[in-house]
């Protein structure tokens, strides 16, 4: 029986997934557990957001592939899934707008319940059980409206992430807002005293510190993605750090290189070119 | 092209579970060696011991062979088996080297944990490679020792490049906790511990 008052919570992790990592897969398990755990949150859902091509990263590689390693990533998943739709836009997309567009796509799910509720099933499901899932979703849609109201999309993120709003130029002051205050990040983080200083020395995160969620990371993981290009430039083995399946794609389509590597060398990054331009302006 | 050394790694331990970080080391250790261009790893073997060694919330062997034989499932190189039977399966007789992470190379340390005379006949008849561990000093641990430090042409110290700090201690933990251990082991040794109910009483209170 669902408890109506907790809140649903989806959680949104944006990044350019250069590869997916079983790191990025373990910070959505923390997060789950920890929401869960505090009996006030219920976890609905794991989206995972690539970023687009027009992020300009250096050694970014194209989203089409970024994208099928995580599909592949979260095949055994049976609650996060991948998302394109930041992916696919022409230009680079603020996070701050993509997490505003699945709040609003949740929303109109909600309202609309003819729709198929994206909220309970994962795409690719077998047939049967996302009938008897859609007919539940319907009744429990209607529900909703008068409980504890539509599920909230919070960001996801390592605490590199939480220290990035420090960054000059890299964010939008009022994006931060709209990012803590509509939305709120949960932070996973080893170095769990060192982001409390970091929200201490920051007005804007202190203000919204009931909306920063900090989950201790027991277990150092420094899987990063720069790391496991590095590897396979140099002819290292990425076995047991990303899901198989993603290291078999690597391997079957030799993706990354010292020349994937230099791809956008020299181009200054998305957000650091519209926020200097804006100011400029 | 001068021919290099065959080399079977063997790692021992308690694989109470088995993780990603046990199945690392061999992957480390094998590029490690090849890099030097004096060996070819041609096999890996997982021996777990025996319940009779008394550690403290070991499982059965029984379950911890059947979980390594699930995690090794999709590695074409690494098995699972006793080594007494290693030259059974190789025609040429390899080289055969302990594989261990940094932690059990600070074990020789333990007073009466190890004798001199087996430290001695591991390094001197067969070798090390060992994998670094956050927070040890492998090459602290050979200088520190006599023996080590007489065999130190034995002893392979392999860097994971990729800081990994998957204990299996904190895996018990967490599954006692009712906690996700998902990405951290593989997925079919997941479902053999929630099949077979393993872990579920909480141990030490200690964690790392």
């Amino acid at each position: 029986m669902e408890n109506p008052e907790k809140t649903e919570v989806v959680l949104l992790a944006c990044g350019s997934f250069n590869p997916i990592t079983n790191m990025h897969l373990r910070l959505f398990e923390l997060a789950k557990d920890y929401m869960n755990g505090t009996g006030k949150y219920k976890v609905i859902k794991g989206i995972i957001s690539p970023v687009g091509d027009a992020y300009k990263k250096k050694g970014l590689i194209s989203a089409c592939h970024r994208v099928i390693m995580a599909e592949l990533a979260t095949k055994n998943s049976k609650w996060i899934e991948v998302d394109t739709w930041e992916s696919l836009q022409k230009e680079w997309t603020e996070t701050a707008k993509v997490l505003r567009h699945h709040q609003e796509k949740l929303e109109a799910s909600i309202c609309d319940p003819q729709q198929n509720s994206p909220v309970l099933e994962k795409p690719g499901r077998k047939r049967k059980w996302a009938e008897q899932k859609q007919d539940f979703s319907e009744k429990k849609s209607l529900e909703q409206t008068k409980t504890k109201g539509v599920p909230k999309v919070k960001l996801l993120c390592g605490a590199d992430f939480l220290e990035s709003f420090g960054v000059p130029n890299l964010w939008k002051s009022e994006d931060i807002t709209k990012i803590l205050g509509d939305h709120g990040l949960i932070c996973i983080t080893r170095a769990g005293n060192d982001a409390q200083k970091f929200i201490y020395e920051s007005d804007v995160l202190w203000k919204h510190q009931n909306n920063i969620h900090l989950v201790n990371e027991w277990i150092t993981n420094d899987i990063s993605s720069t790391k496991i290009r590095r590897a396979l430039r140099r002819g290292q083995s990425i076995r047991y750090l990303v899901p198989d399946l993603v290291q078999e794609y690597i391997e079957k389509h030799n993706l990354y290189s010292s020349e994937s590597e230099e791809r956008n060398v020299g181009v200054v990054l998305a957000p650091l070119q519209r926020n200097t331009t804006e100011v400029k302006a | 092209m001068k021919s290099r050394i065959p080399v079977v790694l063997l790692a021992c331990g308690s694989f109470n579970p088995i993780t990603n970080m046990h199945l690392r080391l061999f992957e480390v250790a094998r590029d490690h060696l090849h890099q030097t261009g004096r060996y070819q790893v041609i096999g890996g073997i997982i021996s777990p011991v025996n319940d009779n060694y008394g550690k403290k919330d070991l499982v059965s062997a029984r379950h911890r062979v059947a979980m390594a034989r699930l995690a090794l499932q999709t590695s074409d190189w690494i098995r699972v088996d006793s080594w007494e039977k290693y030259d059974a399966i190789f025609p040429a007789v390899p080289e055969l080297k302990l594989l261990c992470g940094a932690d059990f190379l600070k074990t020789f340390q333990t007073p009466s944990l190890w004798k001199d005379t087996h430290i001695q006949e591991i390094v001197e008849k067969f070798g090390l490679v060992c994998v670094t561990r956050a927070g040890h000093d492998p090459k602290g641990y050979v200088l520190d020792s006599p023996i080590l430090q007489r065999y130190q042409d034995q002893i392979h110290l392999a860097r994971e490049p990729v800081q990994n700090e998957i204990s299996a201690t904190y895996v018990r933990w967490a599954l006692s906790q009712g906690q996700s251990v998902k990405y951290l082991l593989p997925d079919a040794v997941i479902s053999y511990i929630r099949e077979h109910n393993l872990y579920l009483r909480d141990p030490s209170p200690e964690r790392e």
